[in-house]
């Protein structure tokens, strides 16, 4: 009974979503407020019964239902609670669930939070949110319906994959959609400004702090993957320019092109076609994300059962989002008038290299991930594109990048002197150029890419805190876009020197270890002294116990596992890693090896800086979230309520 | 610098196509010198793959074929008409199994032996890499035309 009243309100819900989706875009064409009133009632029904049709599968999952097809195939009497829980997410149906769940989320975010927004600008923004819940609310229900029963019902579910069984999949898939489908607001509210005919700074303030508030989400999202990656897949990397990753990279570099190109709209009105054209973009490569991830043309742990229509109906739904938003922009992009003027060094001049360097890396990482599908499906070989190709790419993008970001941040709007500006930051960049020369001595052994690194990382490290320190030092309050801005780019900070510390200095063994038997990597030895085996819930498993000496002390204990499960009888190998704050210990448990005594294979890595990855993506969130919650924005809103619609909208740019 | 807004621009863009410009040389050469082909063990002994650069094969483990020398592991990948041998050192991923498919990458050697750098299995128990299914498919169509034609 609960699969069919889930399956019941998801019906209804699509039926509000096609409501939402044309009654208030026509009441803003025919100037019916009545009809454009009825659009944030409708979003908050359409989520209410989103949310009511997530609560009805997860019911399912957690009363062990498996006349549920969905639940039988990624669940199991074994599995424990919160995995069960988790397991709604788990495949391909309750993962477009949980994206539906953060669309109307969204949506209906955007109905209460907008309370001084004019009443046709909140019924276009909602009306377009409501378009695209249509197309997905449709995929849902003509592909992928998560609420199928299975007939005749099986005693015990399949279980769900053993390498999604774990803390990471609990939230990493959230948090990622709650950013790609983010993006989806900021497009929404481009389009309705397409639409209103008004690209103007009162638009580039309103869409703002969504933007930065799901690029927030997506950093962790991207972030909580590649620390997935890097405990539970056992190889110890933590980016590999896999095509999934790709997929969430690429709405990633053009987010952050888009925050930025934002602020440019907002503060000097300039770069409203830009801006409008990377928020479609964004979008729409959130959108192909889904579809590479989803569709089974690649291979990967996010690749579940492929099913050739599901690719097909997200490729056409792409297709109609791109056309139908170009073609709207080309219809109005005449109309948009050029903003204040710049100087060929100003802070503008900066932020346009950003966006045009953040969209070429885009296009270099594109290239790479669609160009083995494009030949393939056009039948001309097999083939694939290595890592090298986006290492070689995209570092020399990046440096460069990272070099403006510092001048960016301090040079003034408008016209802005080359000399002053690095006058300014001479001592910024004497201490960064010092630290690159020094610092890989110290740590190491000393080379170019390293000397850069540290250069680069020191240089937008220090620059921000110099930044900091001066502005403390003039009177009046402090925005949190400041402070925002300033944590994000310390964030950056600390992941490019993380980024360069692993890349510089790891070390990777790979031994056959017998009892009592070590292997050293200065100045840390580990000794295997014990082997057992463990119980889990729903596995068995084969754990090491693995010393690790410092100046003959032992400081820690790791227990790699090799894990059996029940349900499926896929090994699957459970690194155990110590962490310090300059470096992780990473270990992972091999196959027996042959022999006379018994012996094991085993990787046991020195990953040096690793820690400093993930503080840099928290960095960069808080960031954002502080950005997102400048006062600014809601005085800007409590003023604007007070004033008329229109007067706000022609007020202050 | 005193330029007007009309020679600013220009040279905006003129600055802008540059970098474009240069970048994608940059990519495009990047490109051409990273691409991975994959080949089918049948065209692997056919010729058709190239010497001394590194390539794909895809395709079954071969039942009771797979050697452990230390961290040292030899196997053959077979599209089940014909077998290519395989020597990597490192640890083999979870899901490597005698019987199950397998994407190894890697160089050959003038012997028509491969050296591995990476060894690739699936992620999940029940699904095979598309590339293993591609080369054992191939074969398959290869044999069904073969009996068709005497």
């Amino acid at each position: 009974m609960i699969p069919e009243l889930g399956q019941f309100a998801l019906v209804l819900s699509a039926v509000i979503a096609l409501f939402l989706g044309t009654v208030p875009l026509a009441g803003t064409l025919r100037h019916n407020v009545v009809w454009q009133s009825l659009a944030r009632p409708a979003a908050l029904l359409q989520f209410v019964l989103v949310s009511f049709a997530f609560a009805c599968l997860a019911s399912s999952f957690l009363s062990n239902d498996f006349s549920v097809k969905y639940v039988a195939e990624h669940s199991n009497t074994l599995l424990p609670k919160a995995y069960q829980f988790a397991a709604v997410w788990g495949g391909h149906e309750g993962s477009l669930l949980l994206w539906m769940l953060m669309l109307t989320g969204w949506t209906a975010a955007v109905a209460i939070f907008s309370a001084s927004l004019p009443l046709a600008m909140v019924a276009r923004v909602l009306g377009v949110l409501g378009l695209v819940s249509v197309g997905f609310l449709m995929f849902i229900l003509a592909t992928s319906n998560p609420f199928d029963r299975l007939f005749p019902m099986p005693a015990d579910g399949r279980d769900l994959n053993p390498l999604l069984q774990d803390p990471g999949l609990v939230i990493h898939p959230p948090m990622l959609y709650m950013g790609y489908v983010g993006m989806s607001v900021t497009f929404a509210f481009a389009i309705a400004a397409l639409l209103s005919g008004r690209l103007d700074a009162a638009w580039a303030r309103w869409s703002r702090p969504w933007t930065v508030i799901a690029w927030a989400f997506l950093t962790l999202g991207i972030g909580l993957g590649s620390w997935w990656a890097y405990y539970e897949l056992g190889w110890g990397g933590w980016w590999f320019w896999d095509p999934v990753e790709n997929a969430s990279l690429m709405p990633w570099l053009v987010g952050t092109a888009l925050i930025h190109s934002l602020m440019v709209t907002e503060k000097r009105g300039s770069f409203k076609a830009w801006t409008v054209l990377l928020a479609i973009a964004a979008f729409s490569l959130s959108l192909l994300g889904t579809f590479l991830v989803r569709s089974g043309v690649l291979t990967s742990v996010h690749a579940f059962a492929s099913d050739p229509s599901r690719g097909i109906f997200i490729l056409i739904f792409l297709a109609v989002v791109v056309g139908a938003s170009l073609t709207l922009f080309a219809w109005r992009a005449p109309a948009v008038t050029l903003g204040g003027t710049m100087g060929l060094v100003s802070r503008e001049s900066f932020l346009l290299l950003n966006s045009v360097l953040l969209v070429v890396a885009t296009g270099a990482v594109l290239l790479g991930t669609l160009y083995p599908l494009i030949i393939d499906a056009l039948n001309m070989g097999k083939l694939s594109v290595g890592p090298p190709y986006f290492n070689l790419v995209f570092a020399p993008l990046m440096v460069p990048l990272l070099f403006v970001l510092v001048p960016g941040t301090v040079a003034h709007w408008r016209e802005a002197r080359m000399s002053e500006v690095f006058w300014r930051l001479r001592f910024v960049g004497g201490a960064a150029l010092l630290l690159a020369l020094v610092l890989p001595f110290v740590l190491g052994s000393w080379s170019a890419g390293t000397m850069l690194g540290v250069f680069l990382g020191m240089w937008v490290g220090l620059g921000s805190l110099q930044h900091v320190v001066e502005r403390l030092r003039k009177p009046g309050r402090i925005g949190g876009s400041f402070w925002g801005m300033h944590l994000a780019h310390f964030g950056m900070a600390v992941l490019v020197l993380g980024i360069t510390g692993v890349k510089s200095y790891e070390v990777e063994r790979d031994v056959r270890m017998a009892m009592g038997d070590t292997v050293t990597i200065a100045p840390y030895t580990f000794r295997l002294v014990g082997m057992e085996d463990v119980m889990g819930p729903n596995y068995k498993a084969l754990q090491a116990r693995v010393e690790v000496l410092k100046n003959d002390q032992v400081i820690e204990t790791l227990l790699p596992q090799k894990r059996r499960y029940f349900s499926t009888a896929m090994p699957m190998t459970e690194a155990a890693i110590d962490t310090g704050p300059l470096r992780d210990l990473y270990v992972s448990l091999g196959d027996p090896v042959a022999g006379d005594t018994p012996s094991w294979s085993m990787r046991v890595y020195y990953k040096p800086f690793v820690p400093w990855l993930w503080a840099g993506v928290l960095f960069m969130v808080f960031g954002g979230v502080l950005a997102a919650l400048d006062r600014r924005y809601r005085r800007n809103t409590n003023q604007q309520s007070v004033r008329t619609a229109s007067e706000a909208l022609s007020g202050s740019a | 610098m005193n330029l007007s807004p009309r020679q600013t621009r220009f040279a905006l863009i003129a600055g802008g196509v540059l970098v474009l410009a240069l970048a994608a040389a940059f990519v495009l050469n990047a490109f051409q010198n990273n691409l991975v082909f994959f080949f089918t063990p049948t065209q692997v002994l056919k010729g058709e793959a190239p010497q001394n650069k590194t390539f794909r094969i895809g395709g079954l483990v071969k039942v009771g074929s797979l050697q452990r020398n230390g961290s040292d592991v030899s196997f053959v990948v077979t599209d089940t008409a014909q077998d290519i041998p395989v020597r990597y050192s490192g640890l083999l991923p979870d899901l490597f199994k005698e019987g199950k498919g397998v994407v190894a990458q890697g160089r050959l050697d003038a012997q028509g032996l491969m050296t591995a750098s990476e060894v690739l299995a699936k992620h999940d128990e029940n699904y095979m890499p598309p590339e293993a299914q591609h080369a054992l498919d191939e074969a398959a169509q290869a044999r069904t035309a073969q009996s068709v034609k005497p």
